[in-house]
């Protein structure tokens, strides 16, 4: 509510339009103020390097983990290179794991469902609390991102009852029903946050050519708002795909629905867990959303700092 | 065309979906929380109230409040690394040097990836025979043998919180840079016309105007950080013997291990009790910054 100033400032300076000529401007108006000396240009590769290095670590050793062969993973003195590594992991544990490919398609459906889900919910609940000052419209909005602050974790023992009462319980809609409803109030306020961009101008004109208010909302709105609803379907889909855990593991014990984070605990099921296939299962599930960032980047940097209010 | 009843009505009838939704699957599951903690509810189907019976036993019992201690410990260790890390990393990638995008980029994964993935590849890292923290460690000579990070109480409750800041550092770091690079420019070039250093003009403009993105940040990331339940429960499950046993982990243990729905739903209503109250501190917050921000 009222961090609605200070939100809408901040998103405006990254969100995708303004960026392009924003920095372009400043680039040309840019004196000497930014001209390093040579030491501290090579500290701040060096910083930057040390913060990359603790951000990527768990990759760069995952990665190099899932080229190694068992039996050089399992062996002393340690060494961080592999020797003769392959891509071997990469075949093997189809074999290992037959479920995986289910996995990693159930972690795609489910995340796909919930975000459509939200987005069907949350489109005109945005234009509501974006155009319609009706008493109480803050208080309630307060109410929405409240629900944001209780996690699933908490709320875990009646969800699974109420899992259970609609017989819902070993299903898909176990782990898309609760998983849609915690990402729901971010993403109201991040569209609603967007919406209050489009003048209101358009929506009076419309509405004195007499066009009804759901036709104003499809024809007029919608359209003007579609840049909107692709970042907060983005930051939902990303949201569902990474946070696909508690519930999956709690509600749901069927190897055919689980969704490929639990699913890759089967790793850990036999004799010696086969760690090399297990990161080699958590790259392939990775790849898509890495690919995502490197060409979505800048939707992702305005979610974020517009959705802050959430988490 | 705002205020007619009309118009209220449409208003209703847009939110109706996203309010169903949200009552049945929290509000009313808060609820049900409440009135469950007073139950002697389990795996059977009929249950009686037994008044305040689940919070005696667990106040009574002793190692509660030690959860609840630890808990605190934990979160304010983990979200003030979160915030002096994510503003060093603003810092670095604030400046205006060349590959500043590709770091940018680079720095998404961990908040981006699903995190029990993440989380997989640090319990590997903690490994003590074959994990890389370990392993460069012994390589570089820095310690005699082999540290199984997750074996001992003390260096389990660390490496917990490094892999809860690994997984949170991204989002304060891109949310502290959009909020650098939103101070007016103007400013830093009156003080450097001045003659102001570069550290000077960040401890006299850049902090200062950061403060409410700063407090705004800390207490979404307390409450975060609060809840936290993934990282915990794939790298130790509590232990060992019950060190790194938060309150989530507590309640979780209580309810879906022991099956003690009531017992554990008492425990929730007390870790609901504290997110409402960083809530309602949060929204003030908020509120007070917007206030001074309009003066």
């Amino acid at each position: 509510m009222s961090d609605v100033a200070r939100t809408t400032e901040v998103a405006a300076v990254d969100s995708p339009a303004s960026v392009q000529p924003k920095r372009a401007a400043r680039s040309s108006s840019r004196p000497m103020i930014d001209r390093y000396k040579w030491y501290e240009i090579a500290g701040l590769y060096l910083g930057i390097a040390v913060f990359l290095f603790f951000v990527l670590a768990p990759f760069i050793e995952g990665f190099l983990v899932s080229l190694k062969p068992l039996s050089q993973l399992f062996s002393t003195p340690y060494s961080f290179i592999p020797k003769n590594g392959s891509f071997d992991a990469y075949f093997t544990m189809w074999q290992s794991v037959p479920a995986l490919g289910m996995h990693i398609f159930n972690s795609f459906f489910i995340s796909t469902v919930v975000t459509l889900i939200v987005v069907a919910i949350v489109v005109p609940a945005a234009y509501a609390f974006a155009r319609f000052n009706f008493v109480g419209s803050g208080l309630l909005l307060g109410a929405f991102l409240a629900v944001n602050m209780f996690s699933g974790a908490v709320l875990l023992i009646p969800l699974f009852r109420l899992m259970r009462a609609m017989g819902l319980l070993n299903t898909y809609w176990a782990m898309i029903v609760p998983g849609a409803a915690f990402l729901i109030p971010s993403s109201i306020w991040l569209l609603r946050t967007y919406m209050m961009r489009i003048p209101r101008e358009l929506d009076e004109a419309a509405w004195v050519d007499g066009a009804s208010r759901l036709y104003t909302l499809r024809r007029v709105i919608l359209p003007l708002a579609m840049p909107g609803i692709v970042v907060v379907a983005i930051m939902t889909f990303i949201g569902a795909y990474a946070q696909q855990f508690i519930f999956a593991l709690t509600f749901n014990s069927k190897t055919e629905f689980m969704p490929l984070p639990v699913g890759l605990f089967a790793f850990f099921g036999k004799q010696e867990v086969q760690w090399n296939e297990l990161m080699a299962a958590s790259f392939v599930g990775i790849l898509p959303v890495m690919i995502v960032i490197v060409f979505l980047q800048r939707y992702l940097v305005a979610g974020l700092t517009a959705g802050a209010v959430k988490q | 065309m705002t205020s007619t009843r009309s118009a209220t009505l449409f208003a209703l009838a847009l939110l109706a979906p996203a309010l169903i939704y949200i009552l049945t699957i929290v509000a009313y599951p808060l609820f049900d929380t409440i009135v469950l903690s007073f139950t002697n509810a389990s795996l059977r189907q009929e249950y009686d109230f037994v008044g305040w019976a689940n919070y005696q036993r667990i106040f009574g019992a002793g190692n509660f409040t030690e959860v609840i201690i630890r808990t605190f410990i934990w979160t304010f260790f983990s979200v003030s690394m979160k915030m002096i890390i994510g503003m060093c990393g603003a810092v670095l990638l604030n400046a205006a040097i060349p590959g500043q995008t590709l770091f940018r980029i680079l720095t998404m994964p961990p908040w981006i990836v699903p995190m029990a993935i993440g989380i997989f590849m640090w319990g590997w890292m903690y490994n003590g025979q074959f994990g890389m923290i370990s392993g460069l460690l012994q390589n570089f000579g820095l310690t005699n043998g082999p540290i199984a990070f997750l074996a001992y109480g003390n260096t389990a409750f660390w490496a917990t919180i490094v892999t809860d800041v690994w997984i949170g550092v991204p989002m304060v770091t891109i949310y502290f840079l959009a909020a650098m690079q939103s101070i007016p420019k103007d400013l830093y070039e009156a003080a450097w016309t001045d003659g102001a250093g570069r550290f000077y003009r960040f401890r006299r403009i850049t902090l200062p105007l950061m403060v409410p993105a700063i407090i705004t940040m800390s207490l979404l990331s307390l409450i975060a950080t609060f809840n936290s339940f993934d990282i915990i429960w794939i790298l130790t499950q509590g232990g060992p013997s019950g060190s790194t046993t938060t309150m989530i982990i507590d309640t979780y243990k209580t309810a879906m291990g022991s099956r003690k729905y009531g017992e554990g739903a008492a425990r929730a209503v007390v870790i609901s009790i504290f997110v409402t109250i960083f809530c309602l501190v949060y929204f003030r917050a908020v509120r007070k910054l917007q206030q001074g921000e309009a003066k």
